[in-house]
């Protein structure tokens, strides 16, 4: 039945086109919608000796009567675009940056925030006074330059070592903080682990550990925001191991056939905590697949922030006008472990970082181009540093200090509204808590026992 | 049109042959003898509205809706079709999607809706449960009201990770952010057996979202209750899944208010009270625990309380307590295996709430353990007897009388 169905809608298809759509709701959206998705409208047929093949799957196949597998290592590797070379020097003239040196200076300082607050969050964390940390050194090009492309509104769902992105966003050192030592000022109040950032005021959606969950939900909000009509995109940042997950299949997927407003952008840093990316896939890394979907790609030297951040500019410019998703695959090298949990050295040569380190890093890449203009100095650099030290230390003293969030936040939020049942075990732990005083650190957390 | 009335042609002829065959081999037939497993019969149920009265005689609808609804004859899908319009109609931020729904679904609960409301806004996905499922959690992060259907409850499991890891999770990893939450996201799905669905167009899933916190789960019993379960999840501000009996699809029809209503989600429903058994069951089985309190009325002059939990995750305790407290008795009844089923949830805080209360043991009448094999449904899903070594009619009722009195 349904074949037939099927069929006679094809065929009629224009009868099922949506003709209008109703705004008498209860909720009106800002502008009309401009959506090109309709069902189709002229039969698929096979042409009388047409030389290419009409089936509905492949309509543009000719027919061919060489028998030719496609081998992947027929074609060449993507190639890897940059605008400046590993001594800041431009090469691409046709990009030469336009950027004032206020916009210059203020993704280099985001870049180096970033990566001193790494420095001081790792050692914290060996010193035992934060649970856990991720060191984001190495890639802060791409995060802080890709991030310096997008407009404050654009929406951005992020895996975990994106730091930059917030960073140069505006999320400030205390609310890092806050976040994680998990205490009461802490906008997940204190549920999620260390790293998992989340900010409504600049619409940076809650990072969740299970990767590559957000690449759908990018593209479901990038469908929302193309109803909306205002030109906004979404984000989304991922790893090259969680491009392995089903997830990225399937957003990729459903961000081409709804031609949604997203930008995937893909951090190629080698490595998924311990596997190497020559396990973790055979292709032509991530960029060889976005064309398969019939997504436009590019991939981009990470380390290198012009190019990261032209290449965004651009990718926005696409999704946002043209209402179509982009993949950006951005080549870097994770230099740091992948956290506090994990020592890279027992899976990888100490030199092969090192060299990494001395060779190619992006912020030192990003330092020779501003020092090359007249725009930077060792005695800039070095106040820079001082005054970023000193910042943290104030932020991290000061979160510190903060009490944990009130213990019946354990149970809040949940669902909106406590439900029976959870009153009754909030109640429980309340008489546990009362009987036993002494067994439970509540002082530690706001308004002690009396926060159940 | 040709292809096409030559299909037609050869599906009528098709149609032909079959209906010589004197029944269809691969389903089973009651036969004359039997007294108690027979087939429900939908169209005297009380546990549905045969006239208007009746239907806007429901103490749970409005005051105005019962004064000034009209009422229209529905079976279960067309009021699911209902309740989408409706929301399609009054939220212009609401979107229906999935596999297959563009061109009415293949249970026809999304019928007519994209000539309705346009392929913008009810739209066929690509077929991946959990690509979907992010897609819908995604669009309602952004403010969006998602409306999605997995095609089967069978094929939710891809979706697992983003009901339990993300849906439900993110109100509260957001610290309760508004912006942020997943609440006006619904997942729909046909679930539970349907005669001959085997492995894999049978299951009842519900069990798995018991450790799932954050999400609710509703299962309604008939059309009034969808449309009504349906309005309400939509608004609830929490994640819901939304499990559709699709045996009652075309079997259970009633007269369902016209207006817009809601009805309470997390609250369960006395269909019939009574004082010395309580029955607690929702969805498909409530029909057949219908027919099991009216026999063990007149076999056993038992007066059997009948309850339709409705939410089953969190289910009413409040409700049921009440009525086991009253009893002393408690039977749940459903199709999911036992293990893990929403039975053993009921059983435990019936029996740490209404210990001193309770004159049996909380039986459970369930699937058994073991998956839902395609020549064996008979024997599978809980009927009227359930074919113990004695021949006791309405066993689990008679069962937990006599044993333990």
């Amino acid at each position: 039945m349904s074949t037939i169905r099927h069929t006679t809608r094809l065929l009629r298809g224009s009868r099922l086109r949506p003709s209008s759509f109703r705004f008498t709701q209860t909720r009106p959206l800002t502008t009309t919608p401009k959506v090109d998705l309709e069902a189709p409208t002229a039969p698929i047929r096979q042409p009388p000796n047409a030389n290419s093949v009409h089936f509905p799957g492949a309509l543009n196949s000719q027919f061919t009567s060489t028998m030719s597998f496609h081998a992947p290592n027929a074609t060449p590797s993507l190639p890897t675009y940059r605008i400046m070379d590993t001594n800041g020097e431009i090469i691409d003239t046709s990009h030469t940056p336009t950027m004032d040196a206020e916009g210059m200076l203020k993704m280099y300082t985001a870049m180096v925030k970033t990566s001193i607050m790494d420095m001081i969050m790792y050692d914290s964390q060996r010193q035992g006074r934060i649970s856990f940390y991720m060191v984001s050194s190495g890639e802060e090009g791409v995060a802080v330059g890709s991030a310096a492309a997008l407009n404050p509104e654009d929406v951005i769902f992020s895996q975990y070592r994106e730091q930059g992105a917030l960073m140069y966003r505006g999320f400030r050192l205390d609310e890092f903080m806050n976040q994680m030592f998990g205490n009461r000022l802490d906008y997940g109040k204190g549920r999620n682990m260390p790293i998992h950032y989340m900010s409504e005021r600049l619409n940076v959606h809650s990072i969740s550990s299970p990767l590559a969950t957000q690449i759908p939900h990018a593209v479901g909000a990038a469908y929302g925001l193309k109803r909306e009509g205002e030109g906004r995109v979404v984000v989304c940042y991922f790893g090259e191991g969680a491009a392995s997950e089903g997830d990225f299949h399937a957003g990729l997927n459903i961000a081409a056939t709804r031609s949604c407003p997203v930008v995937f952008i893909c951090r190629n840093n080698g490595y998924a905590i311990s596997t190497p990316s020559l396990e973790q896939y055979k292709g032509d890394g991530i960029a060889s697949r976005g064309i398969g979907y019939g997504i436009e790609t590019i991939r981009v030297d990470g380390n290198d922030i012009w190019a990261v951040h032209e290449v965004t500019k651009r990718a926005r410019e696409i999704a946002s006008k043209e209402q179509r998703p982009v993949l950006i695959e951005a080549m870097t090298y994770r230099i740091s472990h992948h956290s506090t949990s994990d020592d890279s050295f027992a899976y990888r040569p100490r030199e092969e970082v090192e060299s990494w380190k001395r060779r190619d890093d992006p912020i030192t890449r990003f330092r020779k181009y501003l020092e090359n203009k007249g725009l930077w100095d060792s005695s800039k650099e070095e106040d820079l540093r001082k005054t970023v030290k000193k910042e943290v230390m104030n932020a991290f003293m000061a979160a510190e200090k903060e009490r944990k969030p009130r213990v019946r936040e354990m149970f809040g939020d949940t669902f909106k509204e406590e439900t029976p049942v959870l009153k009754k075990q909030r109640e429980e732990l309340k008489r546990v808590v009362a009987e036993y005083p002494n067994e439970y650190d509540l002082d530690a957390f706001e308004d002690g026992k009396d926060g159940l | 049109m040709a292809t096409v009335r030559a299909v037609f042609r050869n599906g009528l002829r098709h149609a032909r042959i079959l209906k010589q065959q004197p029944t269809a081999s691969y389903s089973s037939v009651a036969s004359a003898d039997r007294k108690f497993n027979k087939p429900i019969d939908y169209a005297t149920s009380t546990y549905l509205a045969h006239s208007p009265a009746t239907a806007l005689a429901n103490k749970e609808l409005s005051e105005e809706v019962r004064k000034t609804s009209t009422t229209k004859k529905m079976n279960l899908f067309q009021a699911i079709n209902d309740g989408l319009s409706t929301v399609l109609d009054r939220d212009e931020k609401a979107c229906v999607f999935g596999e297959d729904v563009s061109f009415g679904g293949v249970f026809r609960c999304t019928m007519g809706l994209q000539e309705r409301f346009g392929g913008e806004r009810v739209f066929n996905t690509p077929l991946t449960e959990q690509g979907l499922v992010g897609f819908a959690i995604g669009l309602a992060a952004q403010g969006h009201t998602a409306l999605a259907e997995i095609q089967f409850a069978d094929y939710m499991f891809p979706a697992f990770d983003q009901l339990h890891n993300e849906a439900s999770k993110m109100r509260y990893r957001s610290g309760g952010a508004e912006k942020f939450t997943s609440g006006r996201l619904l997942v729909r799905m046909p679930a539970g057996g349907v005669g001959h669905g085997a492995l894999y167009h049978s299951q009842s899933p519900e069990g798995f979202f018991l450790g799932c916190q954050g999400l609710k789960v509703v299962i309604p019993r008939g059309p009034i209750q969808a449309k009504g379960l349906l309005l309400s999840a939509v608004e609830s501000p929490d994640p819901v899944v939304f499990m559709e009996p699709k045996i009652l699809y075309r079997a259970a029809v009633e007269h369902v208010p016209t207006d817009y209503y809601t009805l309470p989600i997390g609250k369960a429903e006395i269909l019939k009270p009574g004082k010395d058994i309580t029955l607690i069951s929702y969805g498909t089985l409530t029909y057949a625990c219908e027919m099991a309190a009216k026999h063990a009325k007149e076999q056993l002059g038992l007066d059997v309380e009948v309850i339709d939990l409705r939410t089953v995750h969190p289910w009413d305790r409040e409700t049921v307590f009440a009525s086991v407290n009253k009893t002393g008795r408690c039977v749940v009844v459903h199709e999911a295996s036992r293990s893990g089923g929403i039975g053993e949830s009921v059983a435990g805080d019936v029996q740490e709430n209404c210990f001193l209360r309770l004159e049996a043991p909380v039986a459970r009448v369930t699937g058994w353990d073991v998956p839902n094999a395609l020549q064996f449904e008979d024997f599978m899903i809980p009927d009227v007897c359930r074919k113990f070594p004695i021949h006791q009619p309405f066993q689990w009722i008679a069962n937990t009388i006599n044993r333990y009195l």
